[in-house]
């Protein structure tokens, strides 16, 4: 078992590593070919002010002058001993930066995550016991209309409804204007989180909440559903024993997968928000030519997702018998 | 008495064909058999004569687009479907046919257990597991972690532990070992013995014989004879219908000589007699209509030349 999992572990270790240089090599090259140019990322304005031979000196200090890639690995090896970095918009450390908007994303991300998982679950779990009633079909259609609308776009919605017209809930931002940090409570800091959590959710519902339609509804139909039936089981009782546990672990592991999908969806939502997270950040970076931070977002979100489908993947190989154990004869 | 009667139980299936097209497919037609206490039923035909859709309308776990009409009593009264689906688990229990009727994330021991509806769970498990030489290990495996037999002799273990005053069993005994199969078998006949019923599903007509009362004959959808377990005799000459008379001589042990055809197709029948296009004694009358099933020699039997 232990020998089992070390080993999953090696192997995926080499896959982060492999992945790692990969996109770093791919986003490094994609960068240095767009039309972004980081002396004027880094000066600004004052652009007009700078003659031609001092932004030749500011290229050969900066090493702009050498081959892509001696460049590529002077970089590289400076991520390799953890140095990102100076984010140019926010002048500080790539690094700092980060960690500061992680703080702020993974609070809404993570309460985005396990909203949208109970509800779509939950969601899925109705619509496959009432299946082809009205209920059913109600849930079907949610999901399919929220499958298909941008997540900005709700986002939006939730800001003219609940913000502008209703008054409930900020606007944006992650703090109230005009209010020293030491004097923000966490009740501030929560009305802030709500809308951008619940666009998150709602969206995010759709996707787990129709595979647990579909797997529950395949679970009801299978054999030892039947058997189940045959010895006297229904109803919540039956879900219980043999739907609950066959359904669970794919869609916890769909949920994990789906860290992709959040992350995307945390850009777009914190966008409309104007809410200082990590996916705020990068569409800044993407804008305003800031390349190490950008760099570093792109190796972030990497490592983030693997994560995600690292832990769907552990979580089949701990918990489902079949891959846990061995047959025995 | 018969604890368990089934009276002219027919099946179709709907069916979309090509498009929108409905098609409707009669796979049982007209069945009737009775379970009579302290007997052991055992139906024997050949794959696809209907033998486990009976199993399952009788437990009301057929699927959504089957239409069923005709009636089931117990103990004498008609029961509608679902008083029907109140007797599963508690007086109807089921032996399934395979592994997959096992819920592949629940250790076996525990599923077992589930079907005990009285009494004390975990030690009625393993006697029961002991009885059918399923070591203490076992009821914590997975079903996956089953070889064939262990997995069958699981899902007999299921219906031991109720208290059920009929088992349904379907095909329990192939892929077992003799030792066990005997076991199995005895059981039955001890179930039986306690006034109890079974109806026992099976290809092995050597099995069926040793431990059944009566047999019952399934062709093409319907029965074509009840015997009692004493007319598989000799050349079969105390046996009622043509079918089963052929199936008689076609085992090893007496002619081993096979019948000519196959069983008609479903969505194909003929309009009269369904044996007649392999039956030796067919005459124009077979052709007309389905012969009805008539009372013969304390036996039943569905064929007009049948004496």
């Amino acid at each position: 078992m232990a020998l089992k999992i070390g080993r999953f572990l090696f192997f995926k270790a080499i896959r982060i590593a492999t992945l790692l240089v990969a996109i770093c090599l791919i986003s490094f090259l994609l960068v240095k070919n767009s039309p972004i140019d980081p002396i004027q990322a880094y000066i600004g304005a004052d652009m007009l002010k700078v003659s031609p031979e001092q932004r030749a000196q500011i290229e050969a200090y900066w090493g702009l002058d050498q081959p892509v890639m001696t460049q590529f690995f002077s970089w590289g090896s400076a991520v390799l001993q953890g140095d990102l970095g100076t984010s140019m918009i926010y002048r500080r450390p790539v690094i700092d930066v980060i960690g500061e908007r992680f703080v702020n994303s993974i609070v809404l991300m993570v309460a985005a995550w396990i909203l949208s998982g109970i509800i779509g679950f939950t969601l899925g779990v109705i619509a496959a016991m009432k299946r082809n009633t009205w209920i059913d079909r109600m849930i079907q259609w949610y999901c399919y209309t929220l499958a298909s609308t941008p997540t900005f776009w709700v986002g939006l919605l939730m800001v003219i409804v609940f913000a502008v017209w209703l008054g409930w809930f900020p606007v944006g931002l992650g703090v109230p204007v005009g209010v020293l940090a030491e004097d923000v409570t966490i009740l501030d800091r929560l009305q802030h989180l709500f809308l951008p959590v619940i666009t998150l959710s709602i969206v995010g519902v759709a996707g787990v909440a129709l595979h647990t339609r579909q797997k529950l509804i395949d679970v009801l139909s299978s054999d030892y559903i039947l058997f189940a039936k045959a010895r006297g089981e229904r109803g919540f009782l039956l879900f219980w024993r043999h739907g609950l546990r066959n359904i669970l672990l794919p869609a916890i592991t769909l949920q994990f997968a789906a860290f992709s999908e959040l992350f995307g969806g945390a850009v777009l939502a914190e966008q409309v928000f104007s809410y200082p997270g990590l996916g705020q950040a990068t569409v800044e970076a993407g804008l305003r030519g800031d390349v190490p931070l950008l760099l570093g977002l792109v190796i972030f979100s990497t490592f983030f997702v693997f994560t995600g489908n690292l832990l769907a993947d552990l979580i089949y190989q701990v918990v489902d018998p079949r891959t846990r154990e061995g047959r025995v004869k | 008495m018969a604890i368990l009667e089934v009276k002219n139980l027919s099946i179709s299936f709907e069916q979309y064909r090509s498009g929108l097209k409905r098609e409707v497919i009669d796979v049982m037609s007209n069945l009737s058999i009775e379970l009579e206490e302290g007997e052991i039923l055992a139906i024997v035909g050949s794959s696809g004569s209907g033998k486990s859709l009976l199993a399952h309308a009788m437990l009301n776990i057929l699927p959504e687009n089957a239409k069923t009409s005709g009636q089931i009593f117990y103990e004498g009264k008609p029961l509608t479907d679902v008083e029907l689906t109140a007797l599963r688990g508690k007086e109807l229990a089921f032996i399934p046919q395979s592994v997959n009727f096992l819920d592949p994330l629940m250790q076996v021991g525990k599923q077992v257990r589930q079907s005990s509806r009285n009494g004390n769970a975990v030690e009625k498990q393993r006697s029961v597991f002991e009885c059918y030489h399923l070591g203490k290990e076992v009821e914590k495996l997975y079903p996956f972690q089953l070889s064939g037999g262990m997995a069958r002799r699981t899902l007999l273990s299921t219906a031991a532990v109720s208290d059920a005053k009929i088992i349904i069993a379907d095909e329990p005994t192939p892929g077992l070992d003799e030792v066990v199969i005997q076991e199995a078998l005895r059981n039955f006949r001890e179930f039986a013995d306690e006034n109890r019923a079974v109806m026992l599903i099976t290809h092995d007509i050597g099995a069926a014989l040793t431990i059944a009362d009566k047999i019952a004959v399934f062709y093409a959808g319907t029965v074509v004879e009840i015997a009692p377990v004493g007319d598989f005799s000799g050349k079969g000459e105390k046996l009622r219908h043509p079918y089963t008379k052929a199936l008689w001589r076609a085992l090893p042990q007496n002619e081993f000589t096979p019948i000519p055809g196959a069983q008609p197709h479903l969505s194909d029948l003929p309009k009269g007699c369904l044996f007649a296009p392999r039956c030796p004694l067919m005459t124009e009358a077979c052709t007309v209509e389905r012969p009805r099933v008539r009372e013969l020699r304390d036996g039943k039997v569905r064929c007009i030349h049948a004496t």
